[in-house]
């Protein structure tokens, strides 16, 4: 009898049709898709780990990677759990995380990370192929059986600065990924590949060239080093059949002098035809930004009833402190706030535009200015509740001063004209709920430094999060009342998911090299 | 004849590699201060503000670093020339690097006074004496004359970022005061004055006071003489670590 079942399992190994991903809130014992589904929500509909049990929860088994601060984000699929590392992936056995194939791509010795770390934050599958995303810019498919390459791809040259660090976002037929580089004085794109093939399908340039709608925005060549990496996965509506894809900062990042103008889409979210690439709309968070505030966040698509009609929404905790809501059909502004201490603006406008405080970008001096250049929040994920309507944000409070410095470009060197100091010894964060349609501020959990993990939020009324001093922690996600913790020893810089192992709940989080999986 | 000028000094690498300060400055502000700060005190990357460091023992060794880099998280700057490269191997130097002076002080007299005064009750020199306070072995190499000086007549007014004396209040009333050693946003961990460890968690506290510029380091500004004060920063100051 049990080998009956063990060959039904090994019959269902990983097929994943892009239907099980598009009704995933339907078999939440996987985790599909980065964020759990397309709209981006980062929340578990598994309701058995509760404010009652979650005390109860222990490690039932662990993997190590080679990296350290790792910031994966697995992918659960009937009984397989698939991670990545920085140019390497990994089929893990669910019931003991034990390998069933592990995948390696050599990383050229003239590769360099300019501004960040050799990180890798998840795979994407799609019928019976994994995609993982490389360092040296290439998206490479792999079978889900044997981790074997089906086509490598190269997305764009890595020597002058381009690099993929990113989970892919598989929809239909399609596999998507942007890239890294914003220090490097890249010219930014998002890319989608046949997903059976790895013919690039479209590329969508989030610096217009010339010619194009809003190339205006610009002067002289500095589009052509203008920046607007897209280094986090974004969002899916299927029945708009529009991405969502957040785009990063301007370069060079503080010196802003070379580049007056808007610098479109750079910090904007674009809403891009999923099966064309062409732009429906934008909307720019940061308008000629000079602080290094990406808008690369995971956005949160939802419904919700806002001034006086209910809409499809989308919504983003900036990097820039700001809480913004969105009509998703139109890219029109909605609501926002301040949901972190910044002291650049004095508001939003109707419109949603910033009302900059004179005097607030870096100087040769120094400018102190709140947040610093990590923003309020990151690359890691925040998470949405349908159940609670609440929005949840790891949020970090800090200020610093800002330079602005000369910036020579030159492929494959920093292009990034300053730098901050951070004045203060004292680096606080916390978990915010806001209301998801206002911002509004519900309850906080405060940390003893910023944090660098992402938030899961679980039907069972919890939400999952991680300190940088290696703290993994349960809130009551009505309250924020800590429930329970657990010191992982290594600094917690991804983002959980929630799964089930024989018809249990569990949670997974990666905290510097090793992947905890946690059960009752 | 320029060129007959060009020629020559070009051909003696150590005048071609002579390094420049300011510009050391300026390439280290555009290209380094991302990850190591705008004055060199860390930010992604390590703070450079220091005598001693880890992945550069010696000026050819910080010049390697700094042009081939630190795989995975440091790339190296291979577009600079090498006269760049020592300017800001020498400038990252500068940052962490307290300079012998002539002080006032007689440096045996001072290691007298540090006995006498019973320094060595919370201090530890190349082995000797408690581990309570700060070891002092390269106290001299971290710390200028200056600095020293200040930290023996008003420590509060110079403790580290890190420092931070706590006063922490169980649920049973007891009250331990001590040097933070570790804390997290759920638990504390406290060293007190007789250098034994207490391990809390917040939420068992009835409170936990910070108790900001506060030391369990008395002041010595009534109990030295000028010249006692004088031969004891010299003595500190002539702390450079192990030969």
């Amino acid at each position: 009898m049990k080998w009956t079942a063990l060959l039904i399992c090994a019959a269902a190994f990983a097929q994943t049709p892009y239907d099980r991903i598009l009704n995933a809130q339907k078999e939440p014992g996987n985790w599909l898709t980065y964020s759990g589904n397309y709209a981006g929500h980062r929340y578990s509909p598994l309701a058995e780990i509760t404010p009652v049990n979650v005390a109860g929860l222990h490690v039932k088994w662990a993997y190590q990677f080679e990296n350290r601060r790792t910031e994966v984000s697995p992918i659960v699929v009937d009984g397989v759990m698939y991670v990545t590392g920085p140019n390497m992936a990994a089929a893990l056995d669910l019931r003991t995380g034990r390998e069933l194939w592990t995948w390696r791509r050599p990383i050229p010795k003239d590769y360099q990370s300019i501004g960040f770390g050799h990180v890798n934050r998840g795979a994407a599958i799609l019928d019976n192929t994994v995609f993982v995303s490389t360092l040296d810019c290439y998206l490479v498919a792999l079978d889900a059986k044997s981790g074997a390459e089906r086509w490598t791809v190269q997305v764009e040259d890595y020597k002058p600065g381009y690099s993929m660090t990113l989970a892919p976002l598989a929809i239909k037929g399609r596999v998507l990924v942007g890239v890294s580089g914003g220090e490097a004085g890249i010219r930014g794109f998002i890319d989608a590949y046949v997903a059976t093939s790895g013919k690039r399908a479209w590329r969508f340039y989030t610096i217009p060239g010339p010619g194009e709608k809003g190339h205006e925005s610009w002067s002289g060549d500095a589009w052509k080093t203008g920046g607007g990496s897209t280094w986090v996965t974004g969002s899916y509506d299927p029945e708009l059949n529009l991405v969502y894809w957040g785009v990063g900062n301007p370069g060079p990042d503080w010196n802003a002098d070379s580049r007056p103008g808007d610098n479109l889409y750079t910090c904007s979210l674009v809403a891009l035809d999923g099966d064309t690439g062409k732009l429906k709309w934008y909307f720019q968070f940061t308008p000629h930004d000079s602080h290094d505030w990406d808008s690369t966040h995971v956005p949160v698509l939802f419904e919700g009833e806002v001034r006086g009609a209910k809409r499809k929404l989308v919504a983003v905790a900036n990097r820039n402190a700001f809480y913004y809501v969105l009509d998703r059909t139109t890219g029109e502004f909605l609501a926002g706030r301040p949901y972190a201490k910044q002291t650049w603006a004095k508001g939003l406008d109707d419109r949603g535009r910033p009302e900059v405080i004179p005097g607030t970008e870096p100087s040769e001096k120094g400018t102190l200015v709140w947040p610093n250049l990590n923003g309020a929040t990151v690359w890691f994920s925040p998470a949405y509740s349908p159940h609670t309507g609440l929005m949840y944000v790891a949020v970090r409070e800090i200020g610093s001063i800002y330079f602005k410095r000369e910036a020579d470009y030159k492929p494959g060197t920093f292009f990034a004209g300053g730098g901050e100091t951070i004045p203060t010894a004292d680096r606080p964060g916390a978990i915010r709920a806001l209301e998801a349609t206002t911002g509004k501020i519900q309850w906080e959990f405060p940390m003893h430094t910023a944090p660098w993990a992402g938030v899961l939020a679980t039907a069972g009324g919890l939400v999952f999060s991680g300190s940088d001093e290696g703290n993994f922690f349960a809130l009551d996600a009505r309250t924020g009342k800590p429930l329970w913790e657990f010191q992982t020893g290594g600094p917690v810089a991804a983002n959980p998911v929630s799964f089930t192992i024989n018809g249990k709940q569990h949670i997974a989080i990666a905290a510097d090299k090793v992947l905890y999986v946690f059960g009752r | 004849m320029r060129n007959c000028i060009l020629i020559p000094l070009l051909a003696i690498p150590a005048l071609a590699q002579l390094p420049d300060l300011p510009t050391g400055k300026q390439i280290f502000e555009s290209q380094c201060a991302l990850c190591h700060g705008q004055s060199g005190g860390g930010g992604r990357g390590p703070s450079l503000i220091r005598p001693k460091l880890n992945k550069a023992p010696d000026d050819a060794a910080l010049r390697e670093v700094i042009s081939r880099g630190l795989p995975p998280e440091m790339p190296g700057a291979w577009q600079l020339t090498p006269r760049e490269v020592a300017s800001v191997a020498a400038y990252v130097r500068s940052l962490g690097a307290v300079p012998q002076q002539m002080l006032p002080g007689d440096v045996a007299r001072g290691a007298h006074v540090y006995q006498a005064k019973g320094c060595g009750a919370c201090h530890m020199i190349a082995g000797q004496g408690e581990g309570f306070g700060p070891e002092l072995t390269d106290i001299g190499a971290r710390r200028n004359p200056t600095h020293l000086r200040q930290t023996l007549l008003n420590p509060a007014a110079s403790l580290p970022d890190d420092f931070l004396y706590v006063a922490a209040l169980t649920s049973a009333g007891q009250t331990v005061r001590g040097v933070r050693v570790n804390e997290d946003s759920f638990t504390i961990q406290i060293k007190d004055t007789s250098s034994r460890f207490h391990s809390f968690r917040k939420s068992e506290l009835k409170e936990l006071r910070r108790l900001k510029k506060e030391t369990p380091m008395p002041s010595f500004e009534k109990t030295l003489t000028a010249a006692e004060l004088d031969d004891l920063t010299a003595y500190l100051a002539s702390l450079r670590g192990k030969s």
